[in-house]
């Protein structure tokens, strides 16, 4: 057993309004220099729709991700390494600008310097490869909201790959069309195609907390990473020639802060944690052989902090006592193993994806209003799931390779605890209990709260690196750099401020939380807390915790 | 080196020497300051219908021309005679394959040089310094075809081995032949002085990723994990992101 840390996210589906936020600030924090324009660390997509780059998930179509050769070994979906290094000149599963989309902007300076006249000036879209006019027609956000559903939405791979007579059921009217939105970021698999595919060697998996790096020093610009990862989540910089991907943020994950995406999201609805696993594990579960399995295979290779076993061999091993505590208070466990409610992305790429996905329950729900039912009826929910508009199957394809059982038993969980809530706070009795979908009283308490409360310190359990390796991880950083140092930026020219030193950051002390309504950290970050002795809770447990 | 007069010491013996020492130099110093600059500037992103051809026809056929320089100059005449291939025998093989690969590497660079001028997005990412050496091995494939083709294959053929290869490999042993050299067809000294100019600027190019070749990549584990070993910070000034102007237009 050779236990290695991870830091994972899970992204609640149900409280995603779509707002792009995460995109935004990852863009400002990361890719707003020339070269990057068109690459997205973080992106949201409008699920039914092709994605970004289009139809990305049909790896048919990119050979991403691994697959199983004819004595079911685990190989590279793009094929051998002899056959990379002879098609190195051209590699024929890249995708070009056109299926991500040409970035451009606008020349804006013609607001100003067109002559006087009557009619007010316009301005022109200009590319940024070539400076010329062009129009667009495709894009990262392209197809937001079902933007053109009608006519390209039904080629979205997963919906393509539904048996007919779901397909049938997937209705892209106005009246009854179903959407949802799905951010992406990179996953930071335990088996990543992107490090297995690299000629140079220059992308790597860190070692302490499993965060997937390209090497700028390293990376000789073969391209292979790109089309190796299924997920489309590495990216080629057209400036600097070199690949670059979702960082996961690691300076703040190092500080203990979470990522940028995390910290700005409006609807509260990433969770962040590490996961213990066992890595000697990791590629016979992404060799089994039936793709349904996978997310259950995934499952066996995440360890339990709570296990006195597992967490002597990790001390043993050199895991930090710290990482341990965290680990056993981390969101993310909790909702992938303990209530099974968080799926992975695609499973089916056999990259053990490490981003996983709280499905959507609220367009049941809607579904159960618009019918008429009472949508805290239990058994009305529970009849919705499988009735969906959009088939549990479309969900499916996305989450578990096509088996809706995991779906079905997630959606049912988050279902139980909308019911209960909603008769507990309509004092009714509750249709329906924690054990009609398999969990005991605290675990669904527990759910309720790390779903329905959240707050920031248990959203985001996020251990520091040590700080006696913090020299040494200097190298690492050097990667960043400013990202006011582009071309007439203020870190160019003297223009900008001063650099100040870094100010001391602090994170909510949680000792300090009394039991006030709202509070205001040292940062001027506005909290609100609930207390910390709450009064008993619907499942008849008082302020049953997570780490209860 | 008697009887050779200033000039012909100067052009055929100090500058390869300079040529290769520019080319170690420049390389150690590229490899050591610009590690973020070294990198195959792929354009792969903004245009790929004539890359699909014009990359591995290009590059395929360059390995086979390599490859007949490496016979045809490092390998004595005497070596071949003693294995029983005489002159004639050998310079029609010889103008018979590198006919082949010169064309392959006309038509390869003909179709990558035209899609990086007439291909808007390729061309706007397209350095002075990537100008230079393009047009530069252009007209170094465009009189390679002249020799092979043009003199050997088709015209009354010249034993190059008997000047350009024995100065060549005379360089190597410390006492340059310039002799040898002086007496080849202007053709061929033009070739071979416009090769020492692509030598010395190799390092300051794009060209570098050919040292970069990731061959190992056959034998390396597929997931490549890194710890926090204590990496030393870079020295000042060499950190990389100073350097980056080479070969990149910002």
């Amino acid at each position: 057993m050779r236990i290695m840390a991870q830091v994972c996210m899970v992204m609640n589906l149900d409280k995603c309004i779509g707002c792009h936020t995460c995109s935004v600030t990852c863009k400002q924090t990361w890719t707003n220099r020339p070269g990057t324009e068109y690459v997205y660390f973080n992106n949201v997509e409008t699920k039914p729709g092709l994605g970004y780059p289009a139809r990305y998930e049909d790896q048919e179509q990119w050979h991403g991700g691994w697959t199983l050769d004819r004595k079911g070994r685990l190989t590279l979906k793009a094929g051998s390494r002899l056959k990379k290094l002879i098609s190195i000149f051209c590699n024929p599963d890249l995708p070009t600008i056109e299926d991500y989309h040409e970035p451009y902007s606008y020349d804006y300076a013609r607001l100003i310097t067109a002559p006087a006249g009557t009619k007010a000036p316009s301005v022109s879209t200009r590319s940024a490869l070539t400076g010329r006019e062009m129009n667009p027609t495709w894009g990262a956000n392209w197809e937001d909201d079902l933007a053109g559903a009608p006519a390209r939405a039904l080629q979205d791979p997963n919906i393509v790959a539904l048996p007919e007579d779901a397909a049938e059921k997937v209705k892209l009217d106005f009246e009854s069309v179903f959407m949802f939105y799905l951010p992406r970021i990179c996953e930071h698999c335990l088996n990543p195609s992107c490090v297995a595919s690299c000629p140079s060697g220059a992308m790597y998996k860190r070692e302490e907390d499993g965060i997937v790096l390209v090497d700028q020093d390293r990376c000789r610009g073969w391209r292979f990473c790109v089309s190796g990862c299924p997920y489309k989540k590495v990216y080629f910089n057209h400036r600097t020639g070199k690949a670059e991907k979702c960082t996961f943020c690691f300076p703040r994950i190092e500080a203990g802060l979470p990522t940028v995406c995390s910290e700005t999201c409006v609807g509260r609805l990433r969770y962040l944690g590490l996961m213990l696993y066992d890595a000697d594990k990791v590629l016979a579960a992404a060799a089994t052989s039936d793709p349904a399995s996978l997310y259950e295979a995934q499952l066996e290779v995440f360890l339990d902090p709570d296990d006195p076993a597992v967490a002597t061999e990790a001390e043993r091993q050199g895991i930090p006592h710290d990482w341990l505590a965290a680990a056993r208070r981390s969101p993310t466990y909790a909702l992938i193993a303990r209530h099974r409610v968080a799926l992975p992305l695609h499973p089916e790429y056999r990259t053990m994806p490490m981003v996983w996905y709280i499905p959507p329950l609220s367009p049941v729900a809607d579904v159960t209003a618009a019918a008429g039912y009472d949508d805290a009826e239990a058994d009305n929910v529970f009849a919705a799931i499988d009735a969906l508009r959009i088939p549990v199957e479309y969900l499916a394809n996305l989450f578990t390779a096509g088996d809706t059982g995991p779906v079905r038993s997630s959606l049912r969980r988050l279902a139980m605890v909308r019911s209960v809530m909603r008769a507990h706070q309509l004092g009714q009795d509750p249709a329906v209990h924690a054990a009609d979908v398999g969990l005991t009283d605290e675990a669904a308490e527990d759910l309720f709260r790390l779903l329905a409360i959240a707050r920031y310190e248990d959203r985001y359990v996020v251990p520091p690196a040590h700080a006696e390796d913090a020299g040494r991880l200097l190298a690492q950083h050097d990667l960043s750099g400013c990202s006011l140092e582009s071309e007439g930026g203020p870190g160019m020219g003297g223009d900008g401020p001063e650099r100040e030193a870094v100010p001391g950051f602090h994170l909510l002390d949680e000792g300090s939380a009394d039991a006030s309504v709202a509070g205001r950290d040292n940062r001027g970050r506005l909290h609100l807390r609930v207390a910390e002795n709450p009064a008993p809770g619907p499942f008849g447990l008082a302020g049953a915790g997570g780490s209860a | 080196m008697n009887g050779a007069s200033g000039f012909e010491i100067f052009w055929w013996a100090v500058i390869p020497y300079v040529a290769l020492a520019i080319f170690v130099i420049g390389h150690v110093w590229r490899y050591r300051y610009d590690q973020f600059g070294w990198t195959t500037r792929s354009t792969e992103l903004q245009e790929k219908r004539w890359l699909r051809w014009g990359g591995p026809i290009f590059h395929y056929a360059t390995f086979l021309a390599i490859g007949g320089h490496v016979i045809g100059i490092l390998v004595p005449a005497s070596w071949t005679k003693a294995i029983g291939i005489s002159e004639p025998v050998y310079r029609w093989f010889a103008a018979a394959a590198g006919t082949v690969a010169v064309v392959g590497v006309l038509v390869g660079v003909a179709i990558l040089a035209g899609r990086r001028i007439f291909v808007t997005r390729v061309r706007a990412t397209t350095s002075p310094v990537d100008w230079f050496i393009l047009i530069l091995l252009l007209v170094e494939i465009v009189l390679g075809f002249a020799m092979t083709t043009v003199v050997n294959l088709l015209g009354a053929g010249y034993n190059y081995r008997a000047t350009v290869s024995v100065w060549f490999r005379s360089l190597f042993a410390g006492s340059p032949n310039v002799h040898a050299i002086a007496s080849a067809p202007v053709l061929y000294q033009i070739h071979v002085s416009l090769a020492w100019l692509i030598v010395a600027a190799w390092p300051f190019t794009r060209l570098v990723h050919a040292w970069s070749a990731p061959v190992w990549y056959m034998w390396r584990p597929f997931v490549v994990y890194r710890s926090r070993r204590a990496n030393r910070p870079n020295e000042p000034g060499t950190s990389g992101r100073r350097w980056r102007r080479i070969g990149v237009r910002y």
